[in-house]
């Protein structure tokens, strides 16, 4: 992405995504004893052994990094789960299943910290890539069909990873489209008796057909 | 931020998200993500602001008592880490603020935009300026020819200040609503409507949104 201005200014870094994304709350089952927590982010706690308790991510990651409780992966990062959503994915070619909002960096996160509290690891691993895959093969052929003086772009169910990679990319060309389409820009029809040579009509806008 | 009717969501048997947003830290976070996704300087919020520093200092001493009265450092590095993250969001809100400001210096203290800074954030951006000034006064404008030398304007001919560098409204932001908005219109002209529902993501020009930013009704994203 060279060239760009403002390179700080509205730019997320991937961490910083990530940062958000440790907020979500997700069940631990601790085999600790621990008073409660009163927190900035909120109150959790007391922690008793055995007993499910719900926390943020951050939170979860750092117990489990200490060996203080286990994670319980979220319902929808399951082997069954993401089946359904791959099938769907890939059956709709114009439309993004829902998926939790951060669900790339949540599943990062427990693949790094907490994969021997995933059944089926391996697979569930191998499902989320494809499911990327394939949705951001979506996000690049929606991207093909942008074509003219566009105002506003639908990303329904799109999640906070995509949005991040493609932001820079989307802004960038619509600003460009949005400047150069302008209808200033299209000569109006001369009066007659002008002398100055016609700048050649553009015509009617083309679109440019989805590959 | 997704309102109840995320499936995933509503697994977990979470509450409805509009009561999260009502602690400090989910509004501190938003305010962070606005600043950080809008192309000119937002409100200063003042009260948030001056809260979160309260809740930091008084964590900031409390980790102080409990490294002293020997508290399980398990439970210490708890509290550390979210002491780390209130931290981080209010240096960088604040932070963010300040490159704003740096790069729009002339153009906030013209227009009412100065209004949107903090006593502190004036002070700043009036020092700014100031150094600003001379810096280009004595460097290179007193060494123009008579006529080009005002900082604000290109020539004595220029009808406007068009020396003065502008935030870019009109570009694009990516956005989710919280409720629906209904149909909205995007464009001076009337042309292009949007129909807003509640929590669908957006790619939409920042000057069109600008007023529902600012009461809430939309993240940046």
């Amino acid at each position: 992405m060279a060239g760009q201005s403002d390179p700080q200014l509205y730019i997320f870094t991937a961490p910083e995504v990530e940062f958000l994304a440790e907020d979500e709350t997700i069940e631990i089952v601790p085999n600790i004893r621990m008073e409660a927590l009163n927190m900035i982010c909120g109150d959790f706690g007391p922690f008793f052994p055995q007993m499910a308790a719900q926390v943020p991510l951050w939170l979860a990651v750092a117990l489990k990094r200490r060996g203080k409780c286990a994670i319980r992966p979220p319902e929808w990062l399951s082997v069954v789960r993401l089946t359904q959503v791959l099938e769907a994915e890939r059956e709709s070619p114009r439309e993004f299943q829902p998926l939790p909002f951060h669900y790339v960096e949540i599943s990062r996160l427990l693949f790094d910290h907490a994969h021997d509290d995933i059944p089926d690891e391996y697979m569930v691993r191998s499902l989320i890539e494809d499911i990327r895959d394939v949705r951001f093969h979506k996000v690049e052929s929606g991207l093909e069909s942008i074509s003219g003086r566009t105002h506003a772009v639908k990303l329904k169910n799109l999640s906070a990873m995509e949005v991040n990679i493609v932001r820079p990319f989307i802004i960038r060309t619509l600003q460009a489209f949005y400047k150069h389409d302008s209808p200033q820009m299209i000569p109006q029809p001369e009066a007659v008796g002008n002398r100055r040579p016609q700048v050649a009509d553009r015509g009617p806008r083309r679109d440019l057909r989805p590959r | 931020m997704a309102s109840g009717s995320e499936p995933w969501r509503s697994e977990l048997g979470e509450e409805d998200g509009s009561i999260a947003e009502t602690t400090d830290a989910e509004l501190l976070k938003r305010a962070w993500r606005n600043e950080k996704a809008a192309p000119e300087i937002l409100q200063f919020q003042a009260a948030l602001v001056l809260r979160a520093r309260e809740q930091i200092q008084l964590l900031e001493g409390t980790v102080e008592e409990f490294v002293e009265n020997g508290v399980d450092d398990l439970v210490v590095s708890l509290y550390q880490m979210d002491l780390d993250r209130s931290q981080f969001l209010l240096r960088s809100y604040l932070r963010l603020r300040l490159q704003k400001i740096e790069k729009y210096m002339i153009h906030i203290s013209k227009t009412n935009l100065w209004n949107r800074l903090s006593e502190e954030e004036q002070r700043f951006a009036k020092r700014c300026t100031d150094i600003m000034e001379k810096h280009l006064e004595q460097s290179v404008l007193s060494r123009l020819p008579y006529g080009y030398q005002s900082i604000l304007k290109q020539s004595i001919s220029s009808e406007e200040d068009d020396m003065v560098p502008e935030p870019q409204l009109d570009t694009f932001v990516f956005c989710k609503t919280k409720n629906a908005v209904g149909a909205f219109q995007l464009d001076d002209t009337g042309d292009e409507m949007v129909d807003l529902v509640a929590d669908d993501l957006y790619v939409l020009r920042y000057k069109s949104i600008k007023g529902l930013v600012e009461n809430g009704q939309i993240d940046l994203v």
